[in-house]
């Protein structure tokens, strides 16, 4: 409980400073709504507006401030606009029953949270695996290692159209697979990292100790390498699970996915709706917020059944 | 040696002749060990001493298996070396205790059983026995982290002896520990070495320690790691802590001392 004032000034801050990016982001739409309602503005014409710098405006139009937080279209939605279309997509289609048609968000969150399980699943079983591999052969890792580090390198934006369009030729039925190939592609490489990590940190002399009970090579993995790994494995998984949900969403965006909070998001930006884009931006956050939480808690449970967090 | 032992027979357990062991190092070889030439005998509690780098932890690291030599031969119980880790003829005990954090003393005592296969109930019976020769009993549900350094470092001498090896290898067991904790584990290793007649090679840095210990003091001297000096410790089988005091004793340390700056121009 210590922990939540700290939070919440920080939230408070940014909040804050939100409301405060309002009055420059939605200033000239809120200029030209007025200009439209007869109001007197300065500079009064559209042409005149657009020359002249948003502080200008500002210093200009005092008066019209209080007109921002109110524009149906806005540049930047307020939060509370924000919150209200979220609840208005979320739980107030769910209380009318229609939780999963295809203008709510957990319908969307749902395709999207489906998919991001999936790549999780497979980005971690991929990440372990080879892994577990590389600590045994080196040359494996001498091998493979490069190109796990140049895969990171490649834009994910780049990528996600070709291996869409390779795995519609190769007659992969809809977006699902892809997209959990995706996101796996972004969530193996943290968990492999961690996992090689892990697997090398009993110290040599821990080595020694096992190899003075002349244990086999399984016994040293799975009563020291693995168990010594444990606690890497929690933080790399928290950190691929927010990967993999950036993976789907990706996957989402490029040509024409209908569903999934990605295609809300280009949705939105296709049709000048910003408050679309923040709330499945919004949605998709708090999804992500819950998922590391859940693994932070599976970690505090299992390291301390462990006997290792105290 | 294969000929019928004469009465009371005094069985060699490490046998070393003309070891060598050379590493090969970035800046060229460095001889870590140099003609050692030594023979422990069963029940014996034989120290090692001397400066860092003399070779005493690689000696006993040969010995155990960890190490291969260069050169020259060494027997622990008339096998080679790894034969003899194979047979799990020894029990390590290491400088830092080493006790896997995600288990419990009991559980971590119970390592080396699980390894070997030994039953369930087996395992739950020595654990029990070995925490009571430590003087740990009760202590078997604590993880590492709630135990002070000294008693983490009993529970991996419990490790050590809870399958039974005849022979036991220390090194520097009691390194990290404080005087006061140093003290008194030695007070307990010794009454231990009294009650098992294991025999014990235990390699220190410390001159009082190795003189209150052992029954023989290898003094080791570096560049190259050679042994300068075996002394037959002539101090009695009891030996309170207090024995420290006495002439005798300071006898000891001193050749042992003598044995030291022999072997090495320290100034």
């Amino acid at each position: 409980m210590r922990n939540v004032l700290p939070i919440l000034s920080v939230l408070g801050g940014l909040l804050a400073l939100w409301y405060l990016a309002v009055v420059p982001m939605n200033l000239r739409t809120a200029l030209d709504q007025a200009e439209r309602a007869g109001v007197s503005v300065v500079p009064s014409t559209a042409i005149e507006r657009r020359e002249a710098s948003v502080w200008y405006l500002m210093l200009n139009n005092s008066d019209q401030f209080a007109a921002t937080y109110d524009i149906q279209r806005s540049r930047l939605p307020t939060p509370d606009q924000v919150v209200s279309e979220l609840w208005k997509t979320t739980g107030a289609m769910a209380l009318r029953g229609r939780a999963m048609t295809k203008r709510s968000l957990i319908y969307h969150g749902w395709i999207t949270l489906q998919s991001t399980l999936w790549g999780f699943l497979l980005g971690t079983l991929v990440g372990i695996v080879s892994a577990v591999v590389m600590v045994y052969s080196r040359s494996a890792e001498l091998t493979l290692m490069p190109w796990a580090i140049i895969s990171q390198t490649i834009p994910i934006v780049a990528l996600a159209p070709m291996i869409i369009v390779l795995s519609s030729q190769l007659g992969i039925e809809g977006r699902g697979v892809p997209k959990a190939i995706i996101s796996a592609y972004l969530c193996f490489f943290p968990i492999l990292v961690g996992m090689v990590k892990g697997l090398r940190s009993p110290d040599p002399s821990q080595l020694d100790l096992l190899k003075t009970y002349h244990a086999s090579a399984l016994q040293v993995f799975i009563k020291l390498r693995l168990p010594a790994a444990v606690p890497f494995l929690f933080t790399s998984l928290k950190i691929g699970i927010a990967a993999a949900l950036v993976g789907t969403i990706v996957g989402e965006l490029p040509t024409g996915a209908i569903s999934g909070l990605g295609a809300r998001i280009l949705i939105g930006d296709q049709f000048g709706t910003p408050l679309a884009i923040w709330s499945a931006l919004f949605a998709a956050a708090i999804m992500a917020g819950i998922l590391v939480t859940l693994l932070d808690l599976l970690q505090r449970m299992t390291l301390r059944k462990m006997g290792v967090a105290h | 040696m294969t000929t019928a032992a004469a009465a009371p027979a005094v069985q060699p357990v490490v046998v070393t002749r003309g070891l060598d062991l050379t590493f090969q190092t970035n800046d060229g070889p460095i001889e870590a060990l140099k003609q050692i030439n030594l023979t422990v005998n069963q029940g014996d509690f034989v120290s090692f001493i001397g400066p860092s780098g003399c070779g005493k932890t690689t000696l006993l690291r040969v010995a155990a298996g960890l190490e291969s030599p260069s050169a020259g031969e060494i027997t622990v119980n008339g096998m080679t070396p790894d034969e003899a880790r194979k047979h799990r003829a020894y029990g390590y005990v290491f400088q830092a205790a080493g006790l896997y954090p995600w288990r419990t003393i009991a559980g971590n005592i119970k390592l080396p059983l699980e390894i070997m296969k030994y039953s369930r109930a087996e395992r739950e019976e020595r654990a029990a026995r070995v925490l009571e020769l430590v003087d740990l009993a009760g202590f078997g549900k604590k993880f590492p982290w709630q135990l002070s350094g000294g008693m983490q470092q009993r529970a991996s001498i419990a490790r050590a002896l809870a399958f039974d090896a005849e022979i036991l290898f220390m090194d520097e067991p009691f390194g990290a520990l404080d005087e006061i904790v140093r003290d008194h584990l030695n007070e307990q290793l010794r009454a231990l070495w009294q009650r098992t007649k294991k025999t014990i090679g235990f390699v220190t840095h410390s001159i009082p320690e190795a003189a209150y210990l052992s029954t023989r003091i290898v003094v080791m001297s570096p560049r190259p790691g050679r042994i300068t000096d075996v002394i037959e410790n002539p101090l009695p089988d009891e030996r309170p802590l207090d024995i420290r005091d006495t002439p005798e004793f300071l006898a000891v340390t001193h050749r042992v001392r003598e044995g030291l700056r022999a072997g090495h121009a320290y100034a």
